[in-house]
């Protein structure tokens, strides 16, 4: 049967039945990968090398192999910790939060995401890690551990425990919402590999799944699960950057010590996320060819998203300089002026035409539709976000109460080194993840091709099909 | 049923023989084959056991450390409680009657000591840091012939031969040093000169005032320099003179000036100081009004200022002179307070000094402001003597030559002609305790000890004598260089603290009730013994007439002229091996590791001085180039450049070597005495040739943030004006539109309560001039670590302690983009900055393993062992006083040049072992040296009272010559400290809490508005100025 909505575009084209769905998806986990993916894959790992040899030599001489300073003393580990944790949100966004809303054009574009949010929340979390002095006690004092220091305990009042909780909360709850996602998908695979004869892959993707059967009580549980975890990530989209904001919001420095940091910081995170995936997706849409799963709807919908978190975050821009002015305050204003006036203002006129202009282009309809245009401002709007986080964290401590102790921060090739590290890490675990996990998540698409998608099997559909084609 | 059957173990059993009855009990009732093998499974885990012990243990690394317990524990000793002895600092002529702590034979530290009453326990930044220069890891280790090394024996007889040898061809010996305080030594001279009857003794100092004895010769018949006394003066004059950091007994002055500075309700006066300078010296910066002048004109404006004088009192004028109105202004001031009244100039020309000395005589100085019974002997140096033996040994005129603990090779102008003349001379030695540039061209070294390593005695001022004795055992196989004296002169007794005891008997001990023992006991407990000296009338006799001729053929003003200066960090670069001075900030440009030429802003304005980015500058004057980096300084006079002396070392050793350019060769000879002054100087920046400077602090003003620094005048201050206009934050609330409070009373926050001690600090920006003495003292006491050049430029000194300097801008504090700017001749404030132990610490909240917390005694604690690194609590800090270990400093190969106290065994001696040295990863900062306040509380609980107000000095307020820095216990209303400040607790009935209010008018807290309650209160600077313009 076949419900189709006058006025709703469909989500699927290419007249796809359950088969070719099955096929498209999964055929990339069968094949053998592509030259592209191969020179992909190489990229990656040479920065990865690169990076990790600089995260070696900071672990063997100390913090000082970076920039930082006695007045800045972080800079580019937590401006990259906030820009990944960032980058995340949008995964948990469009698996939780819309799958509340039941908004299913969702389901062509959440496995790629979610696998981003997982990738880029192990890529942010190295960064609290890695700017600890002592990370090889660092690492487990952050925690509320019994231990035999005597009355030793962690400091609740400190918002980087809470940022600790935080961010293991939100890893777990993600790794765990996308792993259950996958495993329909994987059994799929599996049963596609002993169709196909291979033993080997069909035993791994048995494993994988965990032996899923597909029964309808098994069905049936699997959607309470996807439902209570949606319920349990849907906070965690709101609380993570809440909780990173507040590293801020709660000290005393002029710039940091602001209350619109919550949602602010949200905004942006979400904004950057949407950003992120659109680059990832705009690249794994052409590579593996999935043009009729995620199509230019898709891009559409994000798109707007990211012009309202835009709007919300430039907006949040101008409230901090007004309240600056507003209050009187003469730290709090002299804070904003340096940013706008002070050395580093080419950042903040980057972070603003990044992420307050640029996004306004998405108002016409031609651009948000347009592939390249997306590709090159999700790019831009990324840079953006990541210029925002720089000059929030380092021109608010360069100059801060004391003259004297005003300072410059410049990046050593260590900051740099560090930062190619996540990103190497990122991209190998997400070509990793685009050969051997199915990208888009074939058990719900299936759902929808019927729904939504472009009629072939069915009755015809009353729309302009030529408005959404590319 | 009962069963009938029966089981047997065996036959045995069965037939019940005595074989089997006897092992019926044991476990095998055969004996196994392993019993015949004579080991047992139980020898088996033993031997195992044994084994895999010996094993693993032999795996890990057991250091055997010499551990020899005392048979018999001598007297003074007890391991981890320190011994304090009484010294003297000398170093040429420099003095500093001290104090040295001990720990374990060791000396660690050293203090002023009070009993003096010629330092009055101040000590300097070069005294606080001599301790580190005994353990120099570039000391001699012997004596050396050539460059080999040699015995003492065969080093004695060798010289005695050769100096028989030339005493007996008639051949000329000369013995050159420093000015000698030591009446022992120069005892010990006079022996050996008895012995070699052609032997003259040479005395030079660096920082000459040759000019003054001269002109005190002409001017009172007694080549002298008289004492003085700041402390009487209300009026100060000074023209070019650096009282405070280079110029004349700097200690006694700085104290002697700090107190009339000081403001209370009480004392409502302060002296009014003018400055006329060209480069902006300490003294300047300190100065109510500080006029820039060009070096040529020091002596017009001398004459003119003698003119302006004499024509009030009476006397003839002379001719010459060079209008100016502040100069009118403390003409008139200076008459008006005759007899409080002190005119000072820096010039090291007789002409200039001789109408100085008109200028003291007409205002009643003599007797009041100036002692001269009360003689100095810091500045002996004869700059004549010293040109004609550089002539002489240019003209091979001189057969010996001993070189007692001087360097001229470096630090005299003529030097590099000295240098290269030695090698013709048939005799040279050097005694100095390291090799220098001088002992490396000598052919013998006989390396005197330490000062901390010897026994000697001082006459710093007439008839106040003090004793110098080893705070250690000789390190190395030096020897006192007197001890040398007498052996090559052939005195049967060669002890030299046989012959100090015996010269201190002979001379001071006049029976009396005691055994000269005691006597001798006491004065060495002291560390002084100090005789009445009368009054003495002078009358000034000065050719005032050809003193102005003099002057006004000898300067003319041209071109560039240079300024030669000696800093408050290196000094005149003897202790210029020493790291601890190396990095300490220069009180005024807060640069470290590095000699440039400070230029006045106008006559560099191509230079954009960004972030210490510069240019390198040539340098040409008196026939010497050098090239140094330029430094952009507000209030350096336009058109006149400066360099300091103290850098440029060659052969100092790994620390200094290589730093900067020696410019003692560009000074020259005028009227008869060294001029540290050049006119018409080729100065050329070389623009293509950038440099980057290393500075502690790159933004100079303070942005007009009255939360940081609050100032006024005195005329403000006194009618009360100050105190209801003085900035205090306030909150608006919702009430009404008029309604604000105070932000202390809207807090979150509990109060601590602290039932016994509430350690507190008080900071006086009026009486702190700047010096940096405590920031050495901190280091020292502290352990805290340096860490070079580089890494100053990384922004990344380690300092607890920082002096923070501040000038003042001609932009309004609205106009931030031009209040960035100094003024071109800026007022200057500097403010000590260190942990302010907040009450409610913004570090403390945000760690996130709790290791920075509070103490029940109101002290921000720092747990180095818990600390993980992450830098949040430095971030939140607004003080910016936390410092971070970006790399492990100790042990490690990167810093082992710079931070010599952690980083060989010889450095390692210096370290206190009441503080842990920090490893990397962690953050660290002022405790308000918690080690000594455990060690108060724990003898006052020894002694089974309560701790003394005062029992407890941090080690900053020790080495505070000036006494801005005040700590003590806030919850005792007796104590200094509460008297001082007037603390009052915020709520009556909670006398024990945290919230302390200070009535002192002048006091407040850094950024009172953040609420961060500091237990540090700063007392407001106040300028001694007219009217309103502050």
């Amino acid at each position: 049967m076949q419900v189709s909505s006058a006025i709703r575009d469909p989500l699927i084209t290419g007249g796809k039945t359950m088969k070719d769905v099955s096929h498209d998806i999964g055929r990339h986990v069968e094949n053998k990968p592509t030259r592209l993916w191969y020179i992909a894959m190489a990229i990656s790992l040479t920065v990865l090398a690169f990076g990790f040899y600089c995260v070696c030599v900071l672990l063997w001489e100390g913090i000082g192999m970076w920039g930082l300073n006695k007045t800045v003393g972080w800079a580019w580990d937590i401006t990259n910790f906030v820009w990944w944790v960032g980058i995340g949100h949008a995964g948990t966004l469009i698996s939780a939060i819309l799958l509340l809303f039941r908004q299913r054009w969702r389901m062509s574009i959440n496995r790629a995401a979610e696998a981003m949010t997982i990738f880029a929340v192990i890529c942010a979390a190295t960064f609290p890690l890695m700017h600890m002095g002592r990370l090889w006690l660092g690492f487990y004092w952050a925690l509320p551990l019994p231990n035999t220091f005597g009355s030793l305990w962690v400091n609740f009042n400190s918002p980087l425990l809470w940022d600790v909780f935080a961010i293991s909360t939100y890893f777990i709850v993600s790794l765990v919402f996308w792993y259950i996602g996958l495993i329909p998908d994987f059994a799929t695979i599996r049963d596609r590999a002993v169709v196909q004869g291979a033993n080997t892959r069909a035993a791994i993707y048995n494993a994988l799944s965990f032996g899923w059967q597909g029964g309808a009580k098994t069905w049936m549980r699997y959607e309470s699960v996807a439902l209570i975890l949606a319920g349990l990530s849907t906070p965690l989209v709101l609380s993570v950057h809440t909780i990173v904001s507040m590293d801020f919001a709660t000290s005393v420095i002029p710039g940091w010590h602001t209350t619109i940091f919550p949602p602010y910081f949200v905004a942006g995170a979400i904004f950057s996320g949407f950003a992120m995936v659109l680059t990832l997706l705009l690249v794994t849409r052409k590579v593996f060819k999935l043009e009729d799963y995620i199509t230019i709807y898709h891009i559409e919908m994000m798109n707007i998203i990211i012009i309202v978190t835009g709007s919300i975050v430039g907006i949040a821009y101008i409230t901090e300089l007004f309240i600056s002015w507003y209050s009187g305050v003469e730290y709090e204003g002299y804070a904003f002026y340096n940013r706008v006036q002070g050395p580093y203002a080419w950042a903040y006129w980057s972070m603003m035409t990044c992420n307050v202009i640029s996004p306004q282009l998405f108002w016409i309809k031609k651009i948000r539709t347009s592939i390249v245009a997306t590709f090159v401002l999700s790019i831009v709007v990324n840079i953006g976000m990541w210029f925002e986080r720089f000059v929030i964290i380092v021109t608010s401590l360069h100059r801060d109460y004391l003259p004297s102790s005003w300072t410059m921060f410049h990046p050593t090739m260590y900051d740099i080194g560090e930062y190619l590290f996540t990103f190497g890490f990122f991209f190998t675990a997400f070509l990793l993840f685009a050969k051997f996990f199915p990208v888009v998540n074939i058990a719900e698409i299936k759902s929808i091709i019927k729904a939504t998608s472009e009629g072939k099997q069915g009755t015809s559909r009353e729309v302009d099909k030529t408005t959404h084609h590319s | 049923m009962k069963s009938k059957k029966i089981y047997w173990k065996g036959i045995g059993q069965l037939a019940n023989s005595t074989e089997f009855v006897k092992h019926a009990h044991e476990e095998f009732a055969q004996p196994g084959p392993e019993e015949d093998l004579g080991h047992n499974r139980r020898d088996f885990l033993k031997m195992m056991g044994f084994g895999v012990a010996a094993a693993s243990l032999a795996a890990c690394e057991a250091p055997i450390r010499k551990a020899i317990p005392f048979v018999n524990k001598p007297v003074d000793f007890d391991a981890s409680i320190p011994n304090y002895y009484a010294s003297s600092f000398i170093n040429g002529g420099d003095y500093c009657s001290i104090v040295v702590k001990t720990r374990e034979g060791r000396p660690i530290k050293i203090d002023g000591n009070a009993l003096s009453s010629v330092t009055q326990g101040g000590t300097s930044a070069q005294v606080e840091a001599s301790v580190l220069s005994l353990y120099d890891n570039d000391r001699l280790r012997g004596p050396k012939a050539g460059r080999k090394r040699i015995d003492w024996k065969d080093l004695d007889a060798q010289i005695i031969s050769k100096l028989n040898e030339i005493a007996g061809k008639g051949g000329q010996i000369r013995i050159v040093s420093n000015t000698i305080l030591s009446p022992s030594t120069k005892a010990v001279i006079e022996k050996f000169k008895t012995k070699y009857s052609t032997t003259q003794h040479i005395q030079y100092d660096q920082n000459s005032q040759y000019g003054m004895l001269k002109a005190n010769e002409e001017s009172f018949g007694t080549a002298m320099i008289p004492s003085y006394d700041f402390s009487k003066a209300n009026t100060i004059v000074g023209i070019g003179a650096d009282f405070l950091s280079s110029w004349g007994a700097t200690i006694a002055n700085t104290k002697q000036y700090a107190k009339t500075r000081e403001v209370s309700e009480d004392k409502k006066e302060m002296s009014r100081h003018y400055q006329f300078e060209s480069i902006l010296t300490l003294t300047g910066a300190n100065a109510d009004y500080r006029t820039p002048i060009k070096p040529s004109q020091e002596g017009a404006l001398v004459v003119q200022l003698y003119n302006l004088i004499a024509s009030k009192a009476g006397r003839a004028t002379v001719s010459g002179g060079l209008e100016n109105n502040i100069l009118a202004k403390a003409a008139d001031e200076l008459w008006q307070n005759r007899g409080k009244a002190l005119v000072v100039a820096g010039s090291n020309d007789k002409a200039i000094q001789v109408l100085v000395n008109g200028i003291n005589d007409m205002l009643n100085s003599y007797g009041t402001t100036i002692l001269p019974h009360l003689a100095v002997n810091y500045r002996m140096g004869d700059d004549q003597a010293m040109a004609t033996f550089m002539s002489d040994v240019k003209g091979n005129k001189i057969g010996a030559v001993i070189f007692y603990n001087c360097n001229p090779v470096y630090d005299h102008p003529m030097g590099e002609d000295l240098g290269a003349a030695l090698k013709n001379i048939s005799l040279s030695v050097s005694t100095g305790f390291k090799e220098e540039e001088t002992g490396a061209l000598t052919n013998y070294i006989a390396p005197d000890h330490h000062y901390l390593e010897s026994w000697n005695d001082a006459e710093p001022i007439r008839n106040h004598f003090s004793l110098v004795q080893p705070a250690i055992t000789p390190l190395f196989k030096s020897r006192a260089a007197q001890e040398s004296f007498l052996v090559w002169a052939g005195e049967a007794e060669t002890d030299y603290f046989e012959f100090v005891k015996q010269n201190w008997q002979s001379r001071f001990y006049n029976g009396g009730e005691f055994e000269f023992q005691t006597f001798w006991d006491k004065c060495l407990y002291d560390g002084i013994y100090e005789l009445p000296v009368d009054k003495t009338a002078i009358s000034f006799n000065g050719n005032t007439s050809a003193a102005a001729s003099a002057i006004a053929s000898n300067y003319k003003s041209g071109g560039v002229e240079l300024v030669i200066f000696e800093n408050g960090t290196v000094g005149n670069g003897s202790q210029a091996n020493n790291p601890l001075l190396q990095e300490l900030p220069d009180p005024i440009t807060k640069a470290v590791w590095d000699n440039y030429v400070t230029v006045a802003p106008k006559d560099a304005a191509e230079i954009s001085f960004d972030e210490s980015h510069t240019k390198m500058a040539s340098i040409s004057a008196n026939g010497k180039t050098v090239k140094l980096p330029v430094m952009i300084q507000p209030g350096q006079a336009q058109g006149t450049i400066g360099i300091a002396i103290g850098y440029g070392r060659t052969k100092a050793g790994k620390v200094a070597d290589g730093i900067g350019a020696n410019v003692y060769p560009m000074v020259s000879m005028v009227n008869g005495s060294l001029n540290f002054v050049a006119t018409d100087v080729k100065f050329e920046v070389h623009y293509d040739e950038n440099y980057q400077l290393a500075q502690t602090q790159t933004h100079n003003t303070y942005m007009g943030r009255q939360s940081v620094i609050q100032e006024t005048n005195l005329d403000k201050f006194n009618d009360g004006s100050f105190a209801k206009e003085r900035f205090r934050p306030e909150v608006n609330t919702w009430k009404e539109k008029s309604h604000k409070i105070d932000p202390e009373k809207m807090t979150l926050w509990k109060n601590h309560e602290y039932k016994n001690h509430h350690w507190g600090m008080s900071i006086d920006l009026n009486t702190c001039i700047g010096c940096g003495a405590c920031v050495v003292a901190c280091n020292v006491e502290n352990n805290v670590a340096l860490v070079g050049r580089q890494e100053v430029i990384n922004r990344r000194e380690m300092h607890w302690l920082r002096i923070d300097r501040y000038y003042s801008s001609d932009s309004p504090a609205d106009d931030w983009k031009g209040a960035e700017h100094a003024a071109e001749n800026p007022e200057v404030v500097f403010q000590p900055m260190l942990c302010q132990h907040c009450n409610n610490a913004p570090c403390e909240t945000v760690c996130p393993v709790a290791a920075t917390t509070h103490s029940t005694e109101g002290l921000n604690q720092m747990a180095y062992n818990r600390c993980i690194g992450t830098r949040y609590c430095a971030n939140n800090c607004p003080y910016k006083v936390r410092r971070f270990n970006w790399f492990k400093y100790h042990d490690n190969k990167q810093f082992a040049d710079v931070n010599t106290s952690m980083n060989t065994d010889l450095g390692k001696m210096v370290l206190n072992p009441d503080v842990t040295v920090r490893s990397r990863g962690v953050m660290e900062k002022c405790t308000f040296c918690v080690q000594r306040i455990q060690s108060g509380k724990l003898n006052a609980r020894k002694e089974r009272r309560p701790m003394k107000d005062g029992e407890v000095v941090t080690a900053c307020q020790a080495a505070c010559s000036t006494g801005a820095i005040l700590f003590g216990d806030m919850n005792n209303a007796e104590s200094a400290i509460s008297k001082h400040l007037k603390i009052r607790p915020t709520y009556a009935d909670k006398p024990y809490v945290n919230d302390k209010d200070s009535d002192n008018p002048r006091a407040y807290s850094v950024l009172e508005e953040i609420n961060t309650r500091p237990n540090i209160f700063y007392l407001a600077k106040v300028r001694n100025k007219d009217g309103a313009n502050v």
